[in-house]
């Protein structure tokens, strides 16, 4: 007969298991804690606080932040500029990523690792040089400028523009597209595009109706990715853009730390509500894409 | 069963780079029949049957189907389907779904897939498991879901690539047997890949054994099994004894043989060979019968019992001749005893004897 010992009862058991888990926790809900609940709710009450005249925050609450936020075509503008702007990102990377991911899939395994690599090699030099980068090549002097004059014909105004800004945050966010589709594709039996043509059907209807489906855990988590990074960015706007394209993220910035005086409560409130959009979108956009699959 | 031929292959080669994964193949499979392609992993058959489908083409040779030539035609427009080792059933889709896709690709009227869908489940007795998953049902159970997508589309001939291989004895044993009943219901042209012997013995009209990319006998179960042509195909399919020597006199109905260590041995020739010719005498093991006292007949040998293994319906002994020379026999326990003296034992020494007829000369 074993003995047991009082304190290893189940209950007991069941409550050092709590414990334990808790312990476990404890570091990450920690951090979680003071790192983003904490400061998130200082923002939420700066909203409602008052600005002073210097950029001080007077500690008077009312709604006038919000009111001006609605009042404003400025920050509608700024709203929809910038989802906008996320929008074509993502849509871009997602069709040049997908056929990237899948060539990667497909390659051999030595080809695929060099593949992998090169996706990954941007990353070792720092965003706002490669950024600077593209302002050159872009520029009026610049490598794709002078190819145009080469081959006879005029020059371009390819920087400051929009689409400089809309090249730049492709070009920095298609990897963070291709390794998740990379990682569906991966997983993907490709023995079912066998059996689909197998039914009778051509490779495109294939794509649509098996591989695409199963793979949009990928589509979704890429298109997270990119859309909500690059909706809430400042710096690619601000070199690439000039001063031209103003985005949500070059607002806030201003509002935070150029604008004469700074305003807080007003930044604060732009950003609780753009959080409050942004999470609503993904929101939707999980529900319809993955819903297919439950 | 008619004559009129379901595919017919024509010197058909596959090279992957360098390697010749199937070489020079002609094979005439006929109208409904079960027709199974046996051998060992890499010998050929899983590519030869990827190129009846159209996942693969072949390098040179021409495959035609039903009368049409077909080797450069894409999978999706042969009138073939595929029952796929690892089922491949589409997760995301019902199992209704899964075996109505076939037919929607093929844009038949929607008021007519669901009846087919329908007839097909309860074909595979799964009526009441059409709104599942793939991943809710058994192994077994999407073997069947397999089967029952790939035959929807009455297809004129049906692909098997080793289809029971992951499931567990008992199930294949069962679907062995269901399978080959499906067959001969629907009367489709059934081409079945495997690497179990037994499996192919049990279930086609014919069969094709593979080896190196070769074909190397084309036959029924029964004339594979009881005169195999080479060495390989003996081996392969069931077991035998083999015994090298060389030709010493070409008779009819016998041949005579001297065996390595200089016994005269006579056997059934198979193929063409010339006196002083190096062959192999194979000799199934069930076919042999060790007596105590010698028989009055020319294949018989003196023989000591080395090992004696009882498995219940046989008794398998295995036996020296000479210094060199071993042979299996299996003798059926056809009397009930518990009389240790009814059985042989290690050490007693008796005789080898067989019927000629079942010793089989082979040249290659």
């Amino acid at each position: 007969m074993t003995v047991v010992a009082p304190d290893e009862t189940p209950l007991a058991q069941q409550r050092q298991q709590r414990l334990r888990l808790w312990l476990l926790l404890a570091p990450g809900a920690l951090w979680l804690f003071f790192f983003f609940v904490l400061p998130l709710l200082i923002v939420m009450l700066y909203s409602f606080a008052t600005p002073g005249p210097t950029g001080n925050v007077i500690w008077q609450f009312n709604f006038d932040s919000y009111i001006t936020l609605v009042g404003k075509d400025l920050y509608f503008n700024a709203y929809y500029r910038s989802l906008w702007v996320g929008i074509q990102t993502t849509v871009i990377c997602l069709l040049v990523g997908y056929p990237l991911a899948l060539y990667m899939t497909l390659a051999e395994p030595k080809q695929r690792n060099l593949l992998l690599f090169l996706v990954l090699i941007p990353f070792w030099t720092n965003f706002l040089v490669r950024t600077y980068a593209w302002m050159i090549i872009l520029s009026n002097n610049g490598l794709i400028n002078d190819l145009l004059q080469m081959l006879g014909f005029a020059k371009q105004l390819l920087y400051p523009s929009a689409g400089a800004v809309l090249v730049g945050l492709i070009y920095g966010n298609l990897p963070f597209m291709v390794l998740p589709l990379y990682a569906s594709l991966a997983r993907f039996d490709f023995t079912l595009m066998e059996a689909s043509a197998d039914l009778g059907a051509g490779r495109w209807r294939s794509f649509w109706r098996i591989m695409f489906p199963l793979t949009v855990p990928g589509v979704v988590a890429g298109s997270v990715l990119v859309f909500i990074p690059t909706v809430g960015q400042f710096v690619v706007s601000d070199l690439l853009g000039g001063s031209k394209v103003d985005l949500l993220g070059n607002l806030l910035q201003r509002l935070f730390t150029r604008s004469n005086p700074p305003n807080w409560p007003l930044g604060s409130a732009l950003a609780l509500v753009f959080m409050f959009v942004l999470t609503v979108i993904v929101i939707i956009y999980f529900r319809t894409t993955t819903e297919e699959d439950r | 069963m008619t004559n009129a031929s379901a595919v017919v292959l024509q010197q058909v080669t596959k090279r992957f780079q360098n390697v010749t994964a199937v070489d020079a193949i002609d094979l005439d499979i006929r109208d409904g029949e079960f027709f199974s392609m046996l051998g060992p992993s890499g010998c050929g058959k899983t590519t030869t049957l990827r190129m009846i489908a159209g996942f693969e083409f072949p390098s040179s040779g021409v495959i035609s189907l039903a009368g049409a030539q077909v080797e450069k035609i894409p999978a999706h427009l042969r009138n073939v389907n595929t029952v796929f080792q690892s089922y491949a059933l589409f997760p995301h889709m019902t199992v209704a779904e899964n075996i109505a896709f076939g037919l929607e690709m093929k844009n038949v009227p929607r008021a007519d897939i669901k009846p087919r869908v329908d007839a097909a489940l309860a074909m595979v007795q799964l009526s009441n498991y059409g709104t599942r998953r793939p991943k809710q049902l058994s192994g077994g159970q999407q073997q069947r879901v397999a089967l029952a997508r790939a035959l929807v589309n009455r297809p004129k001939v049906l692909l098997l690539d080793e289809p029971l291989g992951a499931l567990d004895l008992k199930l294949r044993k069962e679907m062995q047997i269901e399978l080959k009943r499906l067959q001969q219901e629907v009367g489709i042209t059934f081409i079945y890949v495997t690497h179990d012997q037994e499996e192919a013995l049990t279930m086609s009209d014919r069969i094709a054994v593979m080896n190196q990319g070769k074909l190397l006998q084309v036959g029924s179960p029964t004339e594979i099994y009881e005169r195999p042509s080479s060495r390989f195909v003996a081996d392969f399919i069931g077991e035998a004894n083999f015994i090298d020597g060389h030709v010493i006199d070409i008779g009819a109905p016998y041949c005579t043989v001297r065996a390595s260590n200089g016994l005269e041995l006579q056997g059934i020739l198979q193929g063409a060979t010339t006196v002083g010719a190096a062959v192999t005498i194979a000799i199934r093991p069930e076919k042999l019968r060790l007596t105590v006292q010698s028989p009055d007949n020319v294949s018989t040998l003196a023989a000591k019992v080395e090992q004696v293994v009882y498995i219940g319906s046989d008794t398998r002994l295995t036996v020296r001749l000479s210094d060199t020379i071993t042979l299996d026999v299996w003798e059926q326990n056809n009397r009930s005893t518990l009389d240790r003296d009814a059985y042989w034992q290690r050490g007693e020494q008796g005789f080898v004897t067989w019927n000629p007829d079942n010793a089989l000369i082979l040249t290659a």
